[in-house]
């Protein structure tokens, strides 16, 4: 009974880890996305961290804190020499680049005997707890909402509205985008060091192309507009799964076939209904309301 | 002179947009830029402002290279301009669009936000301020707050005119600042420009409205077919045979 009770929560536990973790995943790719740049970057540079603190936990006896530091440094530094000549690529080219960037680097794990190839490395110890992944989200929130309106942030948008202006009022948008770009890259680092440590577990499969796909499709969700929304978008994409499953249990169904099908048709309708995001529905909620108010009042 | 053009050229493949243009810019003075449509003067802005570069030539503000430079090097050596096409950041408020165009002008360090400094709120609230003074000079103190893309054509042009002058510029381009105005206007476009020259800034003024340039400017260069056709004072060139076959035709 007890083993069955902790278990339960071992589960929960995971599954909260997950919307963390992937919480800083989707503000990896906002990150970019804040000024204009669709970077496809991210499933590479969660690799490097994930490997590089797996690595470092099986070989060294570093704390835990130093392990996240090299796990967010490395990626930061490979972005900017990465970041100089892909940053000037625009739209469509730069995802190209960035996605070849992020195969790249998976296919070295698969042909990396050292970190055994396609296997990846097992047996992680079990180092990431829920107070480290929600500190450094809020960490990372926190870097969000006060870059919002400062000199930094209105040059974000500006280089996202129309770069070439930008420049003509002395925005130097090279340096905003890399700068964005290492911070992007430092993010995924960081919660690739987290899930491996929450998973025991590193493969290359795990940082295909579908990983960077489903950070992104976590921002879009949510919502761009701030940094809110791809907090929000990971939180309901992570959990929906669950709670589906957990619910078509209480009913008695079979779910599989059917779980995947609610899955998809929620997330359609997100996409079809609130077009900037999950975060933008409590605005809309007032304005209905504000709108029957009205109506009501004329009536 | 504060602005000088010592025979910039700009072809495009074979079209030859600007030849050998020289003239120059003194401090506070309206400088005026005219001719026929396609004569080369939205390019020669694109050239002053770094957007697109020389083929041949120089261009110095105070003596010192600005072609070669990026926009931004540019922009922040004191050269700030509007575009013909307007170009506000859409999604912005006015307000928003002209405290970007302060950008220059701020010394606002991140980690002072970031820890919450006392400074970092004033620096704000300055920035705020002298956005919102900018606006109330172009005649949009009212209309701070509505996002740019809902308003009108004269009002967005008159944002970017404060736009750029929020970076405190010392030679301001404008590209057909009044395009697509009523007569009242134009009449505060003008106010406006004489206003700005008297701060000790120069203006150089695209326009096809002659009304208002032989009114405004201090001097004019008219171009045709990307050369320099004529350089004078707003009678001079009015006089001038070579700017009037130009205009009204060679028969004329």
């Amino acid at each position: 009974m007890i083993a069955a009770l902790q278990e339960l929560f071992l589960t929960y536990q995971s599954a909260l880890g997950f919307v963390g973790i992937n919480g800083l995943l989707a503000l990896s790719v906002y990150a970019t996305l804040s000024c204009g740049q669709l970077s496809l970057a991210n499933a590479g540079f969660m690799a490097i961290g994930a490997f590089a603190s797996a690595l470092l936990t099986q070989h060294t006896a570093l704390p835990f804190a130093a392990v996240l530091a090299v796990a967010a440094l490395l990626p930061a530094l490979v972005a900017v020499p990465l970041g100089l000549p892909v940053l000037r690529l625009r739209g469509v080219f730069l995802a190209i680049a960035t996605i070849g960037f992020g195969e790249v680097v998976r296919l070295s794990f698969v042909n990396w005997d050292y970190t055994n190839g396609a296997l990846g490395l097992v047996g992680i110890p079990q180092r990431t707890t829920l107070p480290v992944v929600y500190l450094l989200l809020a960490a990372a929130a926190f870097l969000f909402w006060r870059l919002r309106g400062s000199r930094f942030g209105y040059a974000l948008e500006a280089i996202r509205e129309d770069e070439a202006v930008a420049r003509t009022l002395g925005i130097d948008s090279t340096a905003y985008k890399l700068g964005m770009f290492v911070l992007g890259a430092g993010l995924a680092g960081l919660a690739g060091a987290l899930d491996a440590h929450l998973t025991f577990m590193v493969a290359p499969s795990g940082f295909g192309f579908g990983r960077v796909v489903e950070m992104l499709v976590y921002a879009v969700v949510g919502g761009i507009t701030s940094f809110i929304g791809p907090v929000v978008g990971a939180a309901f994409l992570t959990l929906l799964p669950e709670v589906l499953r957990a619910l078509g249990e209480l009913l008695g169904m079979e779910a599989g076939p059917l779980r995947l099908f609610l899955n998809g048709a929620i997330l359609l309708a997100v996409i079809l209904f609130l077009p900037h995001g999950l975060a933008s529905l409590p605005r809309l909620l007032r304005r209905w309301r504000e709108r029957r108010k009205g109506a009501a009042l004329a009536a | 002179m504060l602005l000088e053009l010592d025979g910039v050229g700009r072809s495009f493949g074979g079209v030859q947009a600007v030849q050998s243009a020289t003239f120059g810019v003194a401090p506070g003075e309206v400088h005026g830029l005219i001719g026929p449509n396609g004569a080369g003067k939205t390019t020669l802005l694109n050239l002053v402002s770094g957007l697109v570069r020389p083929t041949s030539g120089a261009i110095r503000l105070r003596g010192r290279r600005l072609d070669g430079l990026s926009s931004h090097r540019i922009a922040a050596l004191g050269v700030t301009r509007t575009f013909q096409n307007i170009r506000l950041f859409p999604e912005l408020s006015a307000l928003d669009n002209v405290i970007v165009g302060a950008h220059l002008t701020r010394r606002a360090p991140l980690w002072q936000r970031l820890v919450f400094a006392p400074a970092a709120g004033r620096e704000e609230r300055s920035a705020r301020g002298r956005a919102h003074a900018l606006l109330e000079r172009v005649g949009l103190a009212d209309r701070a707050l509505e996002r740019s893309a809902n308003l009108s054509y004269g009002e967005q042009r008159r944002v970017e005119i404060a736009r750029a002058l929020a970076a405190d510029p010392a030679v301001l381009l404008l590209d057909e600042p009044t395009a697509g105005m009523s007569h009242g206007e134009v009449e505060s476009i003008a106010a406006l420009i004489r206003d700005v020259a008297r701060e000790g800034r120069s203006v150089l003024l695209v326009e096809h409205n002659l009304e208002l340039v032989m009114g405004v400017c201090d001097r004019i260069t008219v171009l045709d077919f990307g050369k320099v056709l004529a350089d004078g004072a707003p009678g001079e060139v009015r006089a001038d045979p070579a700017v009037i076959a130009a205009y009204l035709g060679a028969d004329a």
